[in-house]
């Protein structure tokens, strides 16, 4: 592979990772948060509501944990294409 | 020994015991700016560029959360229920836009300071000086509001003039902003994080503990309360709420859309103000820069998750202890903080009980936001030193953004304005001398503006947003994943976007432009929220500009390509 070819793989790839993470970070922000509180709220775990929850707690959660698996699945990118320095 | 063995039994009293905590962190801020102060414009803009992850993640959390997350956020809350959860979610999503869109590539970028992006990605100085108007517009918005914050928390803790208070704050951060630059806030954010963060947790355990027993404040407003009725909080909550008129604390009022585009607008312009960009430019590879977001926003969660905890707590102590209790036995904080004009008791029927409903017409009690957290630990009855904790760390909080913002705003005119585009020659010595005085004078304008605060501060937070979101942030992504983005069309966005959120707020905030009500919002979205709509508006002008304008050089092109890669990050070079 010339080094025009590798960097473009690596970005196609870093791209599909940005956009899966990204569709998690509005499923449970402005999807189970805000649109879809509502039906959530049905649901009930201890005295919180689901929908309630998802907007007070659980989307914050949430966002932390996906920028860690970013910085894991990124490390691990920049090794295989050789751009770990 | 025998005046301290006096003082130890009647007690220190919460006066002293602020003195004593406020002396002891300010202190040490003075001895860490003097430790750590700036040589070169390098350490001045960068802090040297070898910050390690933790340290960046730690002072860029500090950096991060104002005086308005310590003090109200959390009143904020308790009075809007769920609709509270656009700071909350708005303030904290960010930061994955962060960490996934822009920080790694900023940072392999190796530039000092937003507008410099701006201006060297789009090769243009025109657009650099619209970045360079933007970053000032933002950020003295923001940082008249934190040496209000300063003045307050030194008024009613210490019993000094406001006035008084915001000169001593502003002596502080001259002090440590302008001798030490980047390197020296760094390191004293990193204190002021750690004061803040425990005087914020301390008393939420401590309530937490009271009101449900669980010590965890996240579970335990989640939990059935401490008496054994096996009452879940909330429900109570929800259950006093609606006796009293208002809206159940779990539901909202407003409309999805608007919590919507508000939650966005706030989101994205997290992402585009320039003071928590620049942070991620003082680490030393492209990794650190992902891995100190997500430290930052791990810190800051922590603070996040526990404020609707506090909402809960406070709201639900607040109406037992008031509502239609008769006004001579209401405890003593009541009247301390009714002196000072936060809490306004009219007794409108004149039967001596202190009616607290939704009905406007028949409500006789006002408490202000802030009140929530700074008169929480008093309402709980904790002891005293955890009262003057609170203090050191409102102290901490605003204290720590004000010189973050002022280092944005002495960067932009002694680097972007003065060495890119006024006089290319300036030395390395008279640029950081240009540097520490423009720090000067940006400490007194921000000075000005918290002694004489104008009339429309909280407007113009959500105006600092709205602007960060309608400007930086699409020319940002833009000149990032868009290769073949242009300057004429970014600089055409940023103009409309920018413009259309002045016109917006003016409009609905001012009265500008013929005013209007709720009623006239465009597609019923508040100003809070136009951000969004100012943020498409700018992403499709400078798409739809660029379909008539020439092709970025193919030297810009390839600088794009290369900022893509992580490897073969320099250090940040002029």
């Amino acid at each position: 592979m010339t080094e025009k070819e590798n960097s473009k793989a690596y970005w196609k790839e870093n791209i599909r990772y940005v956009l899966i993470l990204l569709f998690i970070w509005f499923a449970v922000s402005f999807g189970a948060g805000i649109i879809f509180k509502e039906s959530l709220n049905a649901i009930r775990i201890g005295g919180f509501k689901l929908g309630f929850w998802f907007a007070q707690q659980g989307s914050m959660y949430v966002f932390v944990v996906l920028i860690f698996v970013y910085v894991r699945l990124m490390n691990k990118l920049d090794k295989k294409y050789g751009y770990d320095v | 020994m025998v005046m301290m063995y006096s003082l130890l039994a009647e007690g220190i009293g919460v006066q002293n015991w602020t003195y004593i905590l406020v002396g002891i962190t300010f202190t040490i801020y003075i001895g860490i700016a003097i430790w750590s102060r700036a040589g070169s414009t390098k350490e001045f803009y960068v802090a040297g560029g070898g910050v390690s992850p933790l340290a960046n993640g730690m002072a860029t959390a500090a950096d991060w959360m104002s005086a308005a997350s310590f003090i109200s956020m959390a009143g904020i809350i308790s009075f809007k229920g769920y609709d509270g959860a656009v700071y909350l979610m708005g303030w904290t999503g960010g930061y994955v836009l962060l960490a996934l869109l822009l920080a790694p590539y900023l940072r392999k970028f190796g530039k000092f300071t937003v507008p410099d992006f701006i201006g060297d990605r789009y090769y243009s100085n025109t657009a650099r000086l619209v970045g360079v108007i933007c970053a000032l517009i933002v950020s003295f918005t923001y940082v008249a509001g934190q040496m209000r914050g300063v003045g307050l928390v030194f008024s009613r803790f210490l019993e000094v003039d406001i006035n008084t208070g915001v000169i001593i704050g502003m002596i502080i951060v001259l002090f440590y902003a302008v001798l030490g630059g980047m390197k020296g806030i760094t390191y004293t954010q990193v204190a002021q994080y750690c004061v803040l963060i425990f005087a914020f947790m301390v008393p939420a355990i401590f309530i937490s503990i009271q009101m449900t027993g669980n010590p965890i404040p996240q579970l335990g407003f989640g939990s059935t309360l401490a008496d054994g009725s096996g009452t879940y909080l909330l429900d109570k909550l929800d259950g006093l709420s609606t006796d009293l008129g208002f809206e159940e604390y779990t539901e909202g009022s407003k409309s999805i859309l608007d919590v919507f585009a508000i939650t966005l607008a706030l989101m994205v312009g997290t992402a585009g103000l320039p003071h928590v960009i620049v942070r991620f430019f003082t680490v030393k590879r492209v990794k650190d820069a992902r891995k100190s977001a997500g430290i930052a926003l791990l810190l800051i969660v922590i603070l996040y998750t526990t404020a609707p905890a506090v909402s809960v707590f406070a709201r639900t102590n607040m109406i037992e202890t008031v509502s239609n209790q008769s006004y001579a036995s209401v405890p003593e904080w009541f009247k301390k903080w009714e002196t000072t004009g936060l809490i306004v008791f009219n007794d409108k029927n004149g039967d001596g009980l202190i009616q607290y409903v939704a009905d406007t017409n028949k409500n006789e009690l006002v408490v202000d936001n802030d009140i929530m957290v700074l008169a929480n630990p008093e309402i709980a009855q904790l002891p005293d030193w955890v009262i003057a904790l609170v203090a050191a760390g409102a102290l901490a909080a605003a204290l720590s953004t004000a010189a973050g913002l002022l280092l944005v705003i002495s960067a932009s005119v002694s680097h972007d304005l003065i060495k890119k585009m006024i006089n290319p020659k300036i030395s390395e010595k008279g640029e950081l001398i240009a540097a520490r005085l423009s720090a000067v004078v940006a400490v007194c304008v921000a000075g000005y503006f918290g002694i004489n605060p104008p009339g429309f501060v909280a407007a113009t937070v959500a105006l600092a947003f709205g602007l960060a979101a309608a400007s930086f942030f699409p020319a940002i992504i833009l000149g990032i994943f868009y290769k073949k983005m242009n300057k004429e069309g970014a600089i055409a966005g940023m103009v409309v976007g920018t413009l259309a959120m002045l016109f917006y707020m003016t409009k609905f905030k001012f009265g500008w432009f013929g005013g209007g009500t709720k009623a006239d919002w465009w597609f019923g979205v508040s100003p809070e929220g136009f951000g969004t709509i100012a943020m498409v508006l700018n992403f499709v002008v400078s798409v739809v500009i660029l379909k008539f304008t020439p092709e970025p050089p193919q030297e810009v092109q390839d600088i794009v390509e290369n900022i893509r890669i992580p490897s073969g990050a320099g250090e940040a070079t002029h």
